[in-house]
């Protein structure tokens, strides 16, 4: 269903060719801007060849080593896992290291920085105003028994349905695409963004976390939830499944009491010795 | 958004019963200057009508304003629209409330 | 790399998509197509709304002042906005209905563990053709206003 929206038609003759092993060239427009404002904004273009499992990070990566080493671009685990290479590629937010130039269907790609991020220079952009965001919301496990001064050892128990109930938002990567495709994000600058708010349900609904009222008033405010407006474009441009919009929209209906589900029970504390364990 | 919500369900219902009171008859004919004023004269309707100015001049004036408060975020502006949108929707109500109360007691 | 200042730096180099992320429905599937048209038709409804009250208020001035009116709105114009209006009127009220259902989390589905391709369960067609329908019953209502308007008494 999502990729639906992402893939282009595969019968191209390049795509074909592609399909053979043999590589074919495809034109990368990459975005040059810098942070002086002085300075204009641009596309530098390279012929870069590829391969049927090329990825547009590949590209990049072969243009900074082989033809333009100016270019700024920030990447680092080249596996959908740290979330560094977060870019616009071809209008929507992407992964780099996870959109293969095939599943793109054309053979022009342009590459611009994450929109709504300040940018900093060619497709790095500054993550700042992000994270400042994700702390609001307190992103940590608040639980009034909890005792940093004991010298005994605790664990919580749960079980695998309790952590069922927030364990998709923890799989979060901090990568940025949601904050950059949502509208609301676009034009208001208190708003937390997708990622803060799916993170405030995550700790909402994680039973080992006491704090839940304290969660709700933290977000129930006019440049907070209430700014949703279940536009969906988080959860469809998420690469890890988090589903930002899931999480919002299950946060708002406890603020506005409609959900019928109990309340969690607490997870229990289990403290024991350090000489037992 | 409470009030979005509620308003909005509201006024989904007045104003179905509203539209089809045009198409019970033919709809030229429940156009006309005698019909209509006949339609303001009964309690209910005019009820009716006052119910659907005021449930949608908040739902639609609140949306305006929610729109409006996510383009920009200072505390002049954030004023400015509240007032704004509370003035017209005061404004909308009153005038709409004027034409049903003259029109309910005028005779034909 | 200095942490950037939003404040300083906003005149200079404006961080945010800004209104074109509003205008522009097409990149993110039928949820922000239907975010587009409801902010769409209820700007549009909320314009018809203000003349509405404004071309009712001609029922003070006596019939004259209101036939004026009649002769202003009842012509092939009028009619075609008038169907407009009840196309959007009807889109809006029944996408209103389905965003009540889908930010109360309702026909949403539940958190579960992710698995590739990593699609998202909100997005499913149980909320998703809420749109559909009230897009189908829009199209219905706007043919029913023509046949009424257009098609004689």
């Amino acid at each position: 269903m999502k990729r639906r929206f992402l893939l282009a038609r595969e019968t191209s003759e390049i795509n074909l060719a592609r399909a053979k092993n043999d590589s074919s060239d495809i034109l990368l427009n990459i975005y040059r801007g810098g942070s002086n404002k002085r300075s204009e904004k641009s596309y530098d273009s390279h012929r870069v060849p590829v391969s049927r499992w090329t990825t547009v990070l590949d590209a990049l990566i072969y243009v900074k080593e082989r033809l333009d080493s100016s270019v700024a671009i920030r990447f680092s685990c080249r596996m959908a896992s740290c979330g560094s290479c977060g870019m616009r590629i071809n209008g929507i937010p992407r992964l780099a290291c996870y959109t293969k130039i095939s599943e793109l269907g054309t053979d022009t790609i342009t590459c611009e920085p994450l929109p709504n991020f300040l940018l900093i220079r060619d497709l790095v952009t500054d993550f700042q105003q992000f994270f400042d965001h994700h702390k609001k919301i307190q992103p940590y496990i608040q639980n009034k028994h909890l005792d940093p001064t004991t010298e005994r050892l605790g664990e919580f128990k749960q079980t695998p349905q309790e952590v069922d109930e927030f364990l998709q938002f923890s799989y979060c990567i901090k990568c940025g695409l949601c904050y950059s495709a949502c509208p609301t994000v676009a034009t208001d600058t208190k708003f937390p963004g997708p990622q803060a708010l799916a993170q405030a349900y995550r700790y909402f609904a994680d039973n080992r976390d006491d704090s839940a009222q304290k969660r709700l008033d933290n977000v129930d405010h006019k440049h907070g939830i209430w700014r949703c407006h279940f536009a969906g474009s988080c959860s469809m441009v998420c690469p890890k499944g988090v589903d930002p919009a899931l999480g919002i929209q299950m946060l708002r209906s406890h603020l506005l009491s409609i959900t019928k589900k109990p309340k969690k029970k607490p997870a229990e504390l289990r403290e024991i010795n350090r000489e037992e364990s | 958004m409470k009030i979005h919500y509620i308003t909005g369900l509201a006024a989904l219902l007045t104003v179905a019963v509203h539209v089809m009171m045009r198409v019970v008859v033919p709809f030229s004919i429940s156009l006309e200057y005698e019909n209509v004023v006949t339609n303001y004269q009964n309690i209910l309707y005019a009820l009716l009508l006052e119910s659907v100015l005021i449930l949608i001049s908040i739902h639609g004036f609140n949306g305006l304003r929610v729109m409006l408060l996510e383009l920009r975020q200072n505390a002049m502006w954030e004023k400015f629209v509240t007032l704004f949108t509370l003035t017209a929707m005061v404004a909308v109500i009153g005038y709409g409330t004027r034409t049903i109360i003259i029109v309910s007691g005028q005779s034909l | 790399m200095e942490a950037v200042k939003d404040k300083q730096d906003s005149k200079a180099r404006p961080n945010r998509e800004g209104l074109k992320a509003w205008l522009n429905p097409t990149r993110y599937g039928w949820e922000r197509l239907s975010y587009w048209l409801m902010r769409l038709t209820g700007l549009f409804l909320l314009l018809y709304f203000v003349g509405h009250v404004y071309e009712t208020s001609n029922l003070v001035e006596g019939l004259d002042a209101w036939n004026a009116m009649l002769e202003l709105t009842q012509t092939t114009f009028g009619h075609i906005f008038l169907i407009l209006v009840i196309g959007a009127s009807t889109f809006h009220s029944v996408n209103g209905i389905r965003l009540i259902f889908a930010e109360t989390a309702t026909g949403l589905g539940k958190p579960g563990r992710p698995d590739y391709p990593y699609e998202a369960g909100s997005l499913n067609n149980i909320q998703r053709s809420g749109i559909w329908v009230a897009l189908i019953l829009a199209a219905a209502a706007m043919l029913y206003g023509s046949s009424i308007l257009f098609g004689g008494d």
